[in-house]
């Protein structure tokens, strides 16, 4: 008879399942996975150490840069940590249009998050369709901050700016006829909230589509249906957070259970699973689209009642209004010692964390009363659901295992960081 | 103090007793420290006490305090500082415990009582170099293959001592000393707490 060894593969770091630069090792047994060992760390910037080198305001663009499929997430961990370092209020509309913000970008992200995972397993409708909506949602991250992806919006003490009254529109090109160009402005007449508000109206429908695409599906359910299940004691004792957590039915959300901001005026759902599966946790990322529609239009509401400002007047924090700088000698020297020499936060360590769309993302400052952290920390989901991926993926099946770096919904960005 | 930290900050001066080093309360948030000899065996209390139930360990990080301050650091160079959360109770605890010997930093590895800090020791001994006892896999995690060095360390150059690039002579990739010379485009600057007020 002949010899039969496992072998290993080198799942990566090149592999399209791999979503980035994973490089997994996996030793096999025929098909069946015996070992699984990422090696990590190919996109590793030390963005920790490099935050040590610049101001708090220099170091914000470097959280866009981390989970670069949920940015304003992270941004907004880094702006609450400073925050608490420095005892600041932030204006009532600012936190109202951070909680829209991290909602889009929920969205953003499980759009995102379940159209690969659709790509993965080989379902190729559904990302097209994902990513139709998330660039509607990326305009809106252009319309408030210039860019699509790394908007630098959230600030310490509020956001850059006001809402924009008008939404940015389609020109005419000569590969669009004139009623291509006035269908596609049509949502984009008003202003900003007007297109958001449109756009909620018509996203339920959407996630409709998908759900008929995906959810009673016969292929959908063989490769997601008891792959990757998850005990809640695992999953409390792994370290998961958010999604992967309540897929294994544990109800915990930070939303609802240390509400930040305005999350406690809000009216929404935390949505749990029950078996800890992969289709489980698809579910769960579905429906919290949902829950985040709802409440995206509860601060539309609230946005259009309720004009006042975005960001805090204290200047030794956020900088002073552009009219003023050019007229006021103290004004402009705030302005020029702020971008300078950057704001001082008193001594102190603290750590804020926020229900991000992976799960709990966390910024932990230590201060030693100057211009630059002496140490930041950032606490990413992703890392620790990696981890885990030795102990889901044994004995399933080398495909299954696709199906299971999928469903962890990992970014390299944020786990290398 | 809430009422709430107030509850918890009972609980720990009571369960713990002489294990507390130090307890501190600021912004809203506990820190509790440890002597690196009590770290291991209050971790498993802090997780098993019923009154106290640090199911989840959300975040472990090394620190490095060397130049804290731009003044000298009178203890012990190394620390480990670790998020902890209570589902059932709703709290969050910070635990710190620095680590004896500035030479070779040690503390016993935590992962018997919470297996997802597997990764976040082995990040911290591959950037400060804490060697985790215990630890049952303690490889390097974030820096390449065969990296000399602990880079998140205070004295570690932010430039790196080497650099990296295809040789076409060789054929191969090679490494060669930094040629990035280090500069600071904002410096540091710590004030004292009076600075810029009026007389």
């Amino acid at each position: 008879m002949a010899e039969i060894r496992n072998y290993t593969v080198n799942f990566g770091p090149q592999h399209p399942a791999a979503h980035g630069v994973l490089r997994l090792v996996l030793e096999m047994d025929g098909e069946v996975v015996q070992r699984a060992d990422p090696h990590i760390g190919l996109l590793h910037r030390a963005t920790e150490k490099l935050a040590e080198q610049r101001t708090y305001i220099q170091s914000l663009p470097y959280m866009d840069r981390l989970d670069y499929i949920s940015m304003m997430c992270s941004e907004h961990a880094f702006c609450m940590a400073v925050e608490k370092l420095l005892q600041i209020e932030v204006p009532i509309r600012a936190q109202y249009i951070r909680v829209m913000f991290d909602e889009i970008t929920r969205i953003l992200n499980h759009l995102f998050g379940v159209a690969t995972l659709g790509l993965d397993l080989g379902a190729m409708t559904v990302f097209l369709y994902g990513f139709r909506e998330r660039e509607d949602l990326l305009d809106c991250y252009e319309a408030v901050s210039g860019a699509r992806m790394h908007a630098a919006y959230f600030r310490p003490g509020g956001v850059y700016r006001d809402l924009p009254e008008a939404m940015p529109k389609y020109q005419a090109q000569h590969t669009r006829n004139a009623r291509t160009l006035e269908d596609m402005n049509r949502n984009r007449q008003g202003s900003l909230l007007d297109f958001i508000e449109d756009f909620t109206e018509r996203f339920p429908k959407c996630v409709d589509d998908y759900e008929t695409l995906l959810t009673d599906n016969r292929i959908w359910k063989q490769r997601t249906v008891g792959i990757g299940v998850v005990s809640p004691e695992d999953a409390i004792a792994w370290g998961f957070t958010g999604p992967m957590l309540r897929g294994s039915g544990v109800a915990w959300d930070l939303r609802k259970k240390q509400p930040y901001e305005v999350y406690d005026r809000m009216d929404f759902d935390v949505v749990v699973g029950t078996n800890g599966d992969t289709y489980d946790r698809y579910l769960v990322r579905v429906d919290e689209m949902r829950q985040s529609n709802r409440i995206i239009k509860q601060c539309v509401d609230w946005l259009r009642k309720n004009p006042g400002p975005v960001i805090s007047d204290d200047h030794k924090v956020a900088p002073p209004h552009r009219v003023d700088m050019k007229a006021n000698m103290e004004e402009l020297i705030h302005h020029f010692k702020l971008f300078t020499e950057g704001m001082h936060v008193p001594e102190g360590e603290s750590y804020s964390g926020v229900e991000g769309p992976k799960g709990e993302f966390g910024v932990y400052f230590i201060s030693d009363g100057a211009n630059k952290p002496y140490r930041m920390r950032l606490r990413s989901p992703a890392f620790t659901h990696l981890s885990a991926i030795d102990k889901m993926a044994r004995g399933h099946m080398l495909a299954d295992a696709v199906a299971i770096i999928s469903t962890l919904d990992i970014v390299f960005g944020e786990i290398d960081r | 103090m809430t009422p709430k930290l107030q509850r918890l900050n009972d609980r720990l001066l009571d369960v713990l007793g002489e294990r507390v080093a130090a307890l501190t309360e600021r912004l809203g948030e506990l820190t509790l420290e440890v002597r690196a000899a009590d770290y291991l065996s209050t971790a498993q209390m802090l997780r098993d006490h019923p009154a106290l139930r640090f199911a989840q360990l959300i975040d472990l990080c090394g620190i490095d305090y060397s130049t804290y301050g731009d003044r000298p650091w009178p203890r012990e160079r190394y620390a480990v500082a670790l998020q902890l959360l209570s589902l059932e109770h709703n709290w969050r605890l910070r635990l710190r415990a620095f680590c004896p010997e500035d030479a070779l930093p040690r503390l016993d590895s935590v992962i018997e009582v919470w297996p997802s800090v597997n990764w976040f020791e082995r990040e911290a001994f591959d950037l400060f170099g804490i060697v985790f006892e215990g630890h049952p896999d303690l490889r390097r995690i974030l820096t390449d293959y065969g990296f000399v060095g602990h880079p998140f360390r205070k004295d570690f150059p932010m430039s790196g001592y080497v650099e990296m690039r295809y040789d076409p002579e060789q054929r191969r990739i090679i490494y060669e000393p930094v040629t990035i010379e280090p500069r600071e485009v904002t410096p540091r600057v710590v004030r004292d707490a009076a600075y810029g007020e009026r007389e």
